[in-house]
């Protein structure tokens, strides 16, 4: 037990490392504000152009969405960062993360939000075009807010995992939380760094894991 | 060269491919062997957490919400780097493939408990009132006449967190784990050519690819119906 | 009363946190009698019956089903509630099953038949009932009244010494309400006891052996149909009578 206390949760080791536990904190913030606006960016275009008619958008938007969903986002993470180079596109760790994130997050994102646009009547729209708005505002006014509502947990969920996947940066070298935290991990021999990036997670997310539980459970029922 | 040349003899260069398809073929076993364990006892624990939350236990509900609450909120990553780097300081020195399994199982447990927990929590009470007023017991209740509901509902939910998860099989290759993308990866630093990483990354393609077309079968099939 | 009763509850009392639903009601039921239950909604008589199979926990009180303590923790209550039948206001089939399968599961589950001796029975239970063509549908693929048939079925064939209703036509289309009727009356023909909670006057009128009032958690009046409706005593019954006469 001792021994656990003081390999695991070691203040010692925590507090001497806290300087590079804060700047790895502050990086990981910085990936998600890069990560999540980005990706919901790209969903949002995404799913705008598969409104379109024509079949043929729909279909390439699926095959793109599912290409995504099969390749495990480290694989394209590390074929940003390691392959482009040799074709002479060098992006650095932030900047491949944020390319590799804006592929595969906007798939997700993609599909929830396309999903949310499905799910609001067509009266809707045809009620808004009569009464003389754009179809601009139509769709950011009258069609979006109600299509966010209906998809709410499918977005929270999607962004949590988005956040939980900024930990992924570490293995292209960005000094983010994890990477931080196995720094200090392997100076000290000691792992309670790593529990502390861990705790650090958990009461970021916790918050969002809460609401998101009681989002889910009101599900409709059959009868 | 050309960029295009530039472009095939870089990304599709097929010696090179050629000469890392076996490395990449074993790699490819060893995902395949992985990502069964880690849905077969993933699934199964959840199951098992989801039953014993529905004998309505105050403290057995808690200890499980606490539970998942855990493996959602912690990135997987960060547990595996945990568990396979921490564990030698207590005596223990488990290989990269069983923290990967390890981790990756739970969180999926912990999901696929959520989403069957709400499946069951959907199924109208009237049913199990009807199946108790005929003598039948809550646990023949539960899984004859409950849980074939509940998992009918739960199953486009559960293919698409089970491959998501179980996609988490790459992480393996930071903590030692000879898996696809390990053995990409050594072969771009042996033949300083990244077409291993393209053989990688169509491997992915063959192995989740036909499971991610399952789950939009799924989807379209058992659609919620409202 | 001539023959011994099925059911003796006694002084039951049912309260959810601060709201008494049942405050001391006593239901003695006979032999083959057909008790009939009314009373204006919230007053209880939905959780009298789901008491008297123990659906509902009472806070307190004695109920002896059938010679058994119902309440007793010994009492082993799967094996009684194969013995007490009950048919509920949403059909609650089992969704995922055949009307056959609905019928022949707590055949095969509770009574332990065999799949082919299961099934017979059930058959001629859906027979009963005016459904054994469609034993192999599913119950989206069935009326309301079919539903609820099937469900009657599914309780009959478990052969109880006394059925529940609660509210079994309330949640029909009006012209799909006489089906089910007409095979409760069948059933009463052929000697079923039975307590029926509805809104069905002129089943009661014709069927009923006695007739309960309640209204918030108690029997206010009781006695046979003719006696309540021709010469209520209580101001409360009047009022629901009246209540009645509006529909």
């Amino acid at each position: 037990m001792e021994l656990f206390v003081s390999s695991f949760l070691n203040v010692e080791v925590v507090w001497a490392a806290r300087a590079l536990l804060l700047q790895g904190f502050a990086n990981t913030m910085l990936l998600i504000a890069i990560a999540v606006p980005l990706g919901l960016a790209g969903g949002l275009l995404l799913a705008l152009l598969s409104l379109t008619p024509v079949r043929i958008a729909r279909l390439l938007l699926a095959v793109w969405v599912d290409l995504f969903r099969a390749l495990p986002p480290l694989v394209l993470l590390v074929f940003v960062y390691e392959g482009l180079p040799f074709a002479g596109l060098e992006l650095g760790p932030l900047g491949s993360v944020a390319v590799a994130f804006l592929l595969n997050s906007s798939a997700y994102y993609a599909e929830i939000l396309r999903a949310g646009i499905d799910s609001v009547p067509r009266g809707q729209w045809e009620a808004a075009r009569s009464s003389g708005l754009s179809a601009l505002d139509t769709l950011g006014w009258v069609v979006l807010p109600q299509a966010v509502r209906n998809v709410l947990p499918d977005l929270v969920s999607n962004t949590l995992e988005v956040v939980k996947l900024t930990s992924i940066a570490s293995v292209v070298a960005m000094p983010e939380l994890l990477y931080q935290a196995r720094q200090a991990q392997s100076v000290t021999y000691n792992a309670s760094p790593l529990v502390a990036a861990a705790l650090i997670y958990l009461l970021l997310l916790w918050p969002l894991v809460r609401l998101l539980s009681r989002l889910e459970h009101r599900l409709p029922s059959r009868m | 060269m050309s960029g295009w040349e530039l472009f095939l003899f870089s990304f599709l260069n097929l010696r090179v491919m050629a000469e890392y398809l076996p490395s990449i073929a074993a790699g490819f076993l060893l995902t395949v062997q992985l990502a069964a364990l880690i849905i077969a006892s993933g699934l199964a624990l959840a199951l098992l957490l989801a039953v014993l939350r529905s004998l309505g236990s105050l403290v057995l509900s808690f200890a499980i919400v606490l539970f998942v609450d855990l493996f959602r909120a912690i990135p997987p990553l960060v547990l595996i780097v945990l568990l396979y780097f921490g564990l030698p300081n207590l005596g223990f020195t488990p290989s990269g493939f069983v923290c990967t399994w390890v981790v990756l199982a739970l969180v999926l447990a912990a999901f696929a408990e959520e989403i069957v927990w709400a499946g069951i929590l959907s199924v109208p009470k009237g049913q199990w009132e009807a199946a108790r007023s005929t003598g039948l017991s809550f646990f023949t209740t539960l899984r004859c006449v409950v849980l074939p509901q509940a998992l009918r509902l739960a199953i486009a939910p559960l293919t698409n967190r089970t491959i998501a998860i179980t996609k988490g099989t790459a992480l393996g290759s930071v903590v030692a784990v000879s898996e696809i993308l390990a053995q990409a990866s050594a072969g771009v630093s042996f033949s300083s050519n990244p077409s291993p990483l393209t053989l990688g990354a169509l491997a992915y393609l063959v192995l989740f690819g036909p499971m991610v077309l399952l789950a939009r079968r799924i989807e379209r099939r058992f659609a919620w119906r409202h | 009363m001539l023959s011994r009763p099925i059911i003796e509850a006694r002084a039951i009392h049912k309260s959810f946190g601060p709201l008494k639903v049942l405050d001391g009601v006593d239901l003695v039921v006979a032999e083959r009698e057909l008790v009939f239950i009314i009373g204006p909604s919230g007053s209880g008589k939905s959780t009298l019956l789901r008491c008297l199979n123990r659906l509902e926990e009472p806070t307190s009180g004695h109920i002896v089903g059938d010679g058994i303590d119902v309440l007793a923790r010994r009492t082993d209550i799967n094996a009684l509630r194969r013995r007490i039948g009950m048919v509920f206001q949403s059909f609650n089939l089992y969704p995922h099953m055949t009307a056959l399968g609905n019928v022949a599961f707590a055949l095969r589950r509770v009574v332990g038949l065999r799949r082919r001796d299961a099934e017979e029975r059930a058959r001629s239970a859906l027979a009963l009932v005016g459904l054994a063509d469609k034993a192999d549908a599913y119950p989206a693929q069935l009326s309301g009244g079919q539903q609820q048939r099937v469900a009657i079925a599914r309780a009959v064939a478990l052969e109880p010494r006394v059925m529940l209703f609660d509210e079994p036509t309330s949640a029909l289309d009006p012209e799909l309400v006489g089906s089910v009727l007409r095979v409760m009356r069948q059933l009463r023909e052929g000697g079923m006891t039975m307590v029926v909670v509805s809104h069905e006057m002129e089943f009661a009128r014709a069927a009923a052996d006695r007739v309960l009032f309640m209204d918030g958690g108690r029997v206010i009046e009781q006695g046979p149909l003719d006696c309540l409706f021709g010469a209520p005593k209580s101001d409360r019954l009047r009022a629901f009578l009246r209540s009645l006469e509006r529909h």
